[in-house]
C-alpha cells in the first residue's frame, strides 16, 4: 500500500530537528521506521511532515555519565544487545533487546523509536522501568528528564509532547546486577503475549535486590512491587521465588486478544516472572 | 538438511544437485516481475473494496474521488462496460450444483467484505490509492452467515438470498454402489455390535488459510491495435487466455499472456481473477496501458483463501488393531463464489481420506457451503492435506484407543509392497509404493525407539516439559491429469501438457514448456533433462515458458504435474528429435538408420570411427544442403503428454515435539521425512521443495489462521494477526528419500511440490496431541497456540479457544491485535471512506 503524501524533513543536529518539529501540528519523527512505516502504508496514520532522524548522528551511541550509562535514542537495538557499557551496566536491557523480532529489525530498530511508540507488547519498555531508567526530553524550553514509571502514559502514549524530542535514555548502573528477560511469542517476529524483566543483585545466596517489570499486563509496562518486597533479603531458591512469582499480576491489568485471554496472561506473568528471576540469580 | 546428493544416476545430468540458472536474476530482482513493467502512458488501477460482509449497494458517490489529482476516471459496477459479466468456475462438481453469478465489479450486492465496489484509474499508483479513499459508498447491511455448520441449517441465513439455499452441491463417493467396497454403513453396525469391535467418531476443523506468496498479484494489459498484450502474475497463463476471451468477448486470438517470473502461486496464482478482468476491461475502454498491482492487504483479504472444513469422521475397527470402514462427511467452505477450482477442491481429497490403508468400505460426502467470506480455492496440496490431516490423526486416535503403538497399526493396515498395483477402497489404482522401506528408514534416523523412551521417561518424572512423537505415513495423487478421468469429473479443462525442442543451426538449444514456473526451477530441471537427452551442454540450454505467443500449448503448473506430466513431454520430444536427427545423421553418413547409434550428443555408424554431433545435424538440416529426399528441413519437435494415471508420491514424516506444559509453548525438537516421489532429476531443487511445503505445513498446524469478526470482517488482515512463520521459527529438518519409481510415466517421476506440505500438519499436531496425552487430551483445534495448549492442558479436553467464530464467547474470538487498537479494526486498503 501506498502512503498519503508527506513532506519529509532529514535534520542533521537536534536543534535542527526540533525546529522541523516545530514548523507544524501533524509531524511525526521517523526512527526506525519499523512500526511508522507500516502504519503509513496502513494509512493508520497521515502525518503532513516527517521528520526523519537517521542523520543526527548525535543520538546515536552509548556513554558512561558516572552513575549511569546514557543511550542516545537512535541507537539501534542490535548496538544495544553489543555495547560493551550496556553489557556490564544493564546487561537486563542488552538480555531484553536480543528478544526483540529478528536481526533484520534490530538492525532498523532504535531504543528511542521503540520506547516512543510505546506499544504494551514492546519488550524493551519493561527493561527500562526495571532498571529505574529515565527519558531524556528536549523541546522548545530545553531538556527535561522523565522516570520511566512517569513517561509510559497510556496505550501508545508517553510524556513526549508536541514539539519535542525524546534524545537520551539514562539507564542508573545496575553492575554487577543478574538478568534475564522471559517472554511468549507466536513467532520470533510477533510480539510479546507476555514478558518478564528481571535483574538481580545476589549476595551470598540471598537476594539482596530485585527488579521485575512486566511487558503485556496492561496498557503501560508494569512493576511487580509486590514480588520484589517478597523476595528482597530472602533466598534466592525455587521454592522462594515461585512463591513469591505468584503475585505478579497483582495489581495488573492485562488485555485480551487473538493470542491471550486474561487469566492466560495472569498465569503467563507468574510463569514468567518466576523463571525470569531464576535466570537472573543463576546468571 | 541432509546433504543428498546422489550423484549420477542415469546420465550426466540427470540426479544432479545443480544449483538453479534461474536463481541469480530471481533474487537480485532484476528481472522481469508483472509490477516492473513500465510501459509509456500507462494507467495505474486502485480498487475500492467493500467493507460490509453482505449488503446492498444503496449509493456510490465517485464525485470526490473524480476530482482527485491525477485521476482519468472511476467507475462503478453499472459503468464499467463488461464488469458485469460472471467470472467462471470451471469444475461445475454436480449437474445440479449451483453458483451465484460472480462479476468482477459488484452489481448492486456485496456478499464479502473486499469484493471491490469501484475502480479509480488515475496517471500514478499514488494518485489512484488516494483517489479511492475519496469513494463514498453507502451499504444497506443484510445479515451474514459464516459458519458452515449454521449456514445447512434450516432457516438459516442465506450467503446469497437469490440461490434460495447455502449448498452449492453435493458430492458422494461410496464404495459400494462403485463397485471397490462393502457399505460402510453396514460394517459400521456390525462392529458396533461386536464386542472386538471399535467405532471412534471425531469431528475436525481445517482451518481457512492464506497462501501468502510472496510476490503480490499484480496484471499489466496493453492494447495495440486490435490486440492485447497481458502480462499477469498467474500460475496459468493459458487459463488467463481462454477465460479473459470468454469473458469479455475478444476473440482468443487478439490475445497474448504472459506470466513474466512469478514469485510464488501454492495455488493462490491458479485462479482467474476479477483484478485481471477489470484490468483488461479499463485497457480496452481507455485504449491505454493499464496496470493494478495489489497491496499485501489486499492480497490477504481478497486473493482466494484455502482450506476451510469441517470434518465428521466414523472410523471402524476391531481391538486387534484392523481398520475396517470409514465414513466421511465434510462441509467445505466455499466462501462467497465459486472461483476456477472451488468446488473441487474437496473433491481431490475424496480418494486420499483412505490413503494408504486397506480398509474394506468407504463413503466420502462433501456438502458445498457458501458463505459471506472470500472465497476459497486451490492451496498447496488442494483437498488432500485436509485428508491427510483428517486420516493420520484418525489412525493416531484409534490406535490410543486400542492400547497399541500407532506406527504397529498403520503397519497392520497398509499396502504391503508387494501388493502393487493396488486398486483401493475408493478406486484409485497406486502403481507403486514401499511404505515399509520409507517408514524404515524414518524410524532409523528419528531414533523412535530413543524418543519413546526419553518420552516415558518424561511422564514418569512429571517434567513440565513434555515430549510428544507424531506420525504421517502420507501418499497423496498428484501428476494432474489423465484428461478422460477429468472429462469423467466434469473439470473444464484436460491435463496433458506439452513440450517443443528447437534446435537452433549454431547448436544452442530452445526448450518450450507449457508447464508455467512460478519459482520451482523448471529451467534448470528441464535444461538437465535435455541436456541429457540430447547430449548437449547444460548450460547451451535454454528453457521458455509462460508466454502464449512463445508456448502456445500448455496446461500450466499445479498439482505437482510439471515433471511427472511435461517432464515426460519433454523427454517425448527430445526421442523425436533424436529420430529427425538419425535420418539426417544416415543420409549425411551414407549409412541405413538402422546402423545409427546415438549416445552423448553424437550419431556413429555402428562399428566405425565416423559420426556427427547433434549441433552440426542441427546447422545441416537448417541448410537444408544435403537432406534425404523429401524431409523437411530442421529437426525441430514437439510433443504431448497426456498421462494414464495420477502418480502418487508417499513418505513417513516423523516429528517430536516439546511441550511446555506450563506455559503452552511448543518447540518442534525433531522432524524426519523420508519421500518417496520417484525417480529424481535435481535433488538439490527437491530438497527445496521439501523444505518449503515442510514450513507451508507445520505452519497450519501451529500459526496459520485466517479468522473473521461476528459481521464478517476479516481480522488477520495484515502479517502482524496472519502469523506465517520465518526461518528461526522452524526446525532442523532432516530429510532423505526411498525411490519406487512411478511405472505410469517413462521416466518414474512422481511430483514433490505438495509432499511436503501435505505430509507435515498431522505429524505436528499428532506429535502435541501425544505429549498431552497423560492430561486427557484427545485432540487440539489447530493452529496449535499457546494459549489453546494450555487451556487443553487447564481443561483436560480438546480446546476451541480461537480460531474459529463459531466458538465466539470465549476469550479470543473476535479480538484483534494490539496494534490495531488504533480504532482500525483491520488493515485493508483502498476501502471506501
Amino acid at each position: 500500500m501506498i502512503p498519503a503524501a508527506f513532506d519529509y524533513e532529514a535534520p542533521t543536529t537536534v536543534d535542527e530537528a526540533l525546529a522541523a518539529l516545530a514548523k507544524g501540528s501533524n509531524v511525526k519523527v521517523l526512527a526506525g521506521g519499523q512500526s511508522l512505516l507500516p502504519m503509513l502504508r496502513l494509512r493508520m496514520a497521515s502525518p503532513s511532515t516527517l521528520v526523519d532522524l537517521n542523520k543526527v548522528a548525535g543520538l546515536r551511541g552509548v556513554r558512561d555519565d558516572g552513575d549511569a550509562i546514557v543511550i542516545g535514542a537512535m541507537t539501534t537495538h542490535d548496538d544495544v544487545t553489543r555495547e560493551p557499557l550496556v553489557l556490564q551496566h544493564a546487561l537486563l536491557l542488552a538480555k531484553t533487546t536480543q528478544t526483540v523480532a529478528d536481526p533484520q529489525v534490530r538492525h532498523r530498530g532504535t531504543l528511542g523509536g521503540s520506547v516512543s511508540h510505546a506499544d504494551p507488547a514492546q519488550d524493551t519498555p519493561a527493561a527500562l522501568l526495571a532498571l529505574d531508567a529515565s527519558m531524556v526530553i528536549a523541546g522548545p524550553n530545553g531538556r527535561r528528564t522523565v522516570p520511566a514509571a512517569a513517561f509510559f502514559k497510556d496505550l501508545f502514549t508517553t510524556d513526549i509532547n508536541e514539539g519535542e524530542l525524546l534524545v537520551e535514555v539514562r539507564v542508573p548502573k545496575h553492575t554487577g546486577w543478574g538478568a534475564a528477560y522471559s517472554n511468549i511469542t507466536r513467532t520470533a517476529q510477533s510480539w510479546s503475549i507476555v514478558g518478564a524483566a528481571a535483574t538481580v543483585q545476589v549476595s551470598g545466596g540471598t537476594i539482596a535486590q530485585v527488579k521485575v517489570a512486566l511487558t503485556n499486563m496492561g496498557l503501560v509496562p508494569i512493576r511487580a512491587k509486590a514480588v520484589e518486597q517478597a523476595l528482597t533479603g530472602g533466598p534466592a531458591t525455587a521454592d522462594a521465588v515461585k512463591a513469591a512469582a505468584a503475585q505478579a499480576a497483582v495489581g495488573t491489568s492485562p488485555m485480551a486478544d487473538s493470542n491471550a485471554d486474561e487469566a492466560y496472561r495472569s498465569h503467563l506473568a507468574q510463569v514468567l516472572t518466576a523463571r525470569a528471576i531464576l535466570a537472573a540469580a543463576g546468571s | 538438511m541432509t546433504a543428498v546428493d546422489e550423484g549420477v544416476t542415469a546420465g550426466r545430468e540427470f540426479g544432479k544437485s545443480r544449483r538453479r540458472k534461474e536463481d541469480a536474476r530471481l533474487i537480485t530482482g532484476r528481472t522481469r516481475w508483472t509490477d516492473n513493467i513500465q510501459l509509456p502512458g500507462m494507467l495505474h488501477l486502485a480498487m475500492v473494496r467493500s467493507t460490509v460482509a453482505h449488503g446492498t449497494i444503496a449509493s456510490i458517490d465517485t464525485s470526490a474521488a473524480k476530482g482527485s489529482p491525477g485521476v482519468i476516471r472511476v467507475w462503478t459496477g453499472a459503468e464499467l462496460k463488461g464488469s458485469e459479466v460472471g467470472l467462471p468456475n470451471a469444475w461445475p462438481i454436480t449437474a445440479d450444483q449451483k453458483a451465484p453469478s460472480h462479476p468482477a465489479v459488484a452489481q448492486g450486492r456485496v456478499s464479502f467484505a473486499g469484493e471491490i465496489v469501484a475502480v479509480v484509474a488515475a496517471r500514478t499508483a499514488a494518485a489512484a490509492a488516494d483517489a479511492a479513499r475519496e469513494v463514498i459508498v453507502d451499504y444497506d447491511d443484510l445479515p451474514v452467515v459464516l459458519d458452515m455448520e449454521e449456514a445447512v441449517k434450516d432457516g438459516a441465513v442465506l450467503a446469497h438470498p437469490d440461490l434460495g439455499t447455502n449448498i452449492s452441491a453435493v458430492w458422494t463417493l461410496d464404495s459400494h454402489s462403485g463397485g471397490t467396497g462393502n457399505d460402510v454403513d453396514a460394517e459400521i453396525a456390525a462392529l458396533r455390535a461386536d464386542p472386538n469391535g471399535v467405532v471412534i467418531e471425531r469431528r475436525f476443523r481445517q482451518q481457512r488459510l492464506v497462501p501468502a506468496f510472496m510476490e503480490p498479484r499484480s496484471t499489466v494489459v496493453d492494447p495495440t491495435g486490435e490486440q492485447f498484450v497481458i502480462w499477469s502474475a498467474t500460475q496459468v497463463p493459458h487459463f488467463v487466455r481462454i477465460f479473459m476471451a470468454l469473458v469479455t468477448g475478444t476473440p482468443e486470438s487478439k490475445l497474448r499472456v504472459i506470466a513474466p517470473d512469478v514469485g510464488g502461486g501454492f495455488g493462490g496464482k491458479l485462479q482467474f481473477t476479477p483484478e485481471e478482468v477489470i484490468t483488461f476491461l479499463v485497457a480496452r475502454e481507455l485504449r491505454k496501458p493499464v496496470k493494478y498491482t495489489e497491496s499485501r492487504s489486499e492480497s490477504i483479504l481478497s486473493a482466494h483463501h484455502g482450506r476451510d472444513q469441517v470434518q465428521r469422521l466414523t472410523l471402524a475397527g476391531t481391538k486387534d488393531g484392523k481398520m475396517t470402514a470409514l465414513k466421511v462427511d465434510i462441509l467445505s467452505d466455499m466462501g462467497a463464489y465459486l472461483g476456477l477450482v472451488t468446488s473441487g477442491v474437496p473433491v481431490l481429497g475424496a480418494w486420499m481420506f483412505n490413503s494408504i490403508y486397506k480398509f474394506s468400505s468407504y463413503r466420502f460426502t462433501t456438502t458445498n457451503v457458501f458463505t459471506n467470506k472470500t472465497w476459497t480455492d486451490a492451496y498447496r496440496g488442494a483437498g488432500r492435506p485436509e485428508a491427510t490431516c483428517a486420516i493420520e490423526r484418525l489412525v493416531d486416535t484409534f490406535a490410543h484407543e486400542i492400547g497399541k503403538d500407532p506406527l504397529a497399526v498403520r503397519e497392520q493396515n497398509w499396502i504391503k509392497h508387494e501388493e502393487f498395483p493396488f486398486t483401493t477402497v475408493a478406486g484409485m489404482t497406486y502403481d507403486s509404493g514401499n511404505y515399509e522401506a520409507a517408514t524404515a528408514k524414518a524410524v532409523e534416523m528419528f531414533d523412535y525407539q530413543g524418543l519413546r523412551s526419553e518420552q516415558e521417561r518424561r511422564r514418569a518424572s512429571k517434567d513440565p516439559v513434555q515430549l510428544g512423537i507424531g506420525i504421517s505415513t502420507f501418499t497423496e495423487m498428484c501428476g494432474l491429469a489423465p484428461s478422460r478421468v477429468l472429462g469423467a469429473l466434469s473439470y473444464a479443462a484436460g491435463g496433458w501438457e506439452n513440450a517443443a525442442i528447437r534446435m537452433l543451426p549454431t547448436g544452442k538449444v530452445e526448450v518450450v514448456t507449457g508447464a508455467s514456473a512460478h519459482g520451482q526451477g523448471h529451467e534448470t530441471a528441464w535444461s538437465q533433462i535435455v541436456a541429457d537427452k540430447l547430449g548437449v551442454p547444460f548450460e547451451d540450454v535454454e528453457v521458455l515458458h509462460g508466454d502464449t505467443q512463445i508456448s502456445p500449448r500448455g496446461l500450466d503448473t499445479y498439482g505437482s504435474r510439471s515433471l511427472s506430466v511435461g517432464g515426460v513431454a519433454l523427454v517425448m520430444a527430445a526421442d523425436k528429435v533424436i529420430e529427425k536427427a538419425k535420418l539426417v545423421a544416415a543420409h549425411q553418413l551414407e549409412a541405413s538408420v538402422n546402423d545409427i547409434e546415438f549416445a552423448d550428443g553424437t550419431f556413429t555408424v555402428r562399428g566405425t570411427d565416423k559420426g556427427l554431433a547433434i549441433q552440426a545435424i542441427a546447422f545441416a538440416s537448417l541448410a537444408a544442403h544435403n537432406l534425404p529426399d523429401g524431409m523437411e528441413p530442421g529437426i525441430d519437435a514437439e510433443a504431448t503428454f497426456d498421462p494414464v494415471n495420477f502418480s502418487f508420491p508417499h513418505g513417513t514424516h516423523l516429528c517430536a515435539v516439546e511441550v511446555d506444559t506450563e506455559t503452552g509453548q511448543t518447540k518442534i525438537r525433531k522432524y524426519v521425512c523420508v519421500d518417496d516421489i520417484g525417480t529424481v532429476v535435481n535433488p538439490l531443487i527437491v530438497e527445496g521443495q521439501v523444505h518449503g511445503g515442510l514450513a507451508q505445513g507445520i505452519a497450519q498446524a501451529l500459526y496459520e489462521d485466517a479468522r473473521h469478526d461476528e459481521s464478517g470482517t476479516l481480522t488477520t488482515g495484515s502479517l502482524v494477526e496472519y502469523t506465517i512463520p520465518s526461518a528461526v521459527d522452524l526446525p532442523h529438518f532432516d530429510t532423505d528419500r526411498t525411490v519406487s519409481p512411478a511405472t505410469s510415466n517413462p521416466m518414474g517421476v512422481k511430483g514433490v511440490g505438495e509432499a511436503g506440505t501435505i505430509a507435515s500438519t498431522p505429524a505436528v499436531l499428532n506429535a502435541i496431541v501425544d505429549a498431552l496425552r497423560p492430561f486427557g487430551v484427545d485432540d487440539l483445534d489447530m493452529p496449535a497456540t499457546p494459549v489453546k495448549v494450555w487451556r487443553a492442558i487447564q481443561n483436560g479436553a480438546p480446546s476451541h479457544a480461537g480460531g474459529d467464530h463459531s466458538h465466539v464467547g470465549d476469550h479470543s474470538a473476535g479480538q484483534v491485535h494490539t496494534h490495531d487498537d488504533h480504532g482500525h479494526t483491520h488493515g485493508h486498503d483502498g476501502g471506501a471512506a
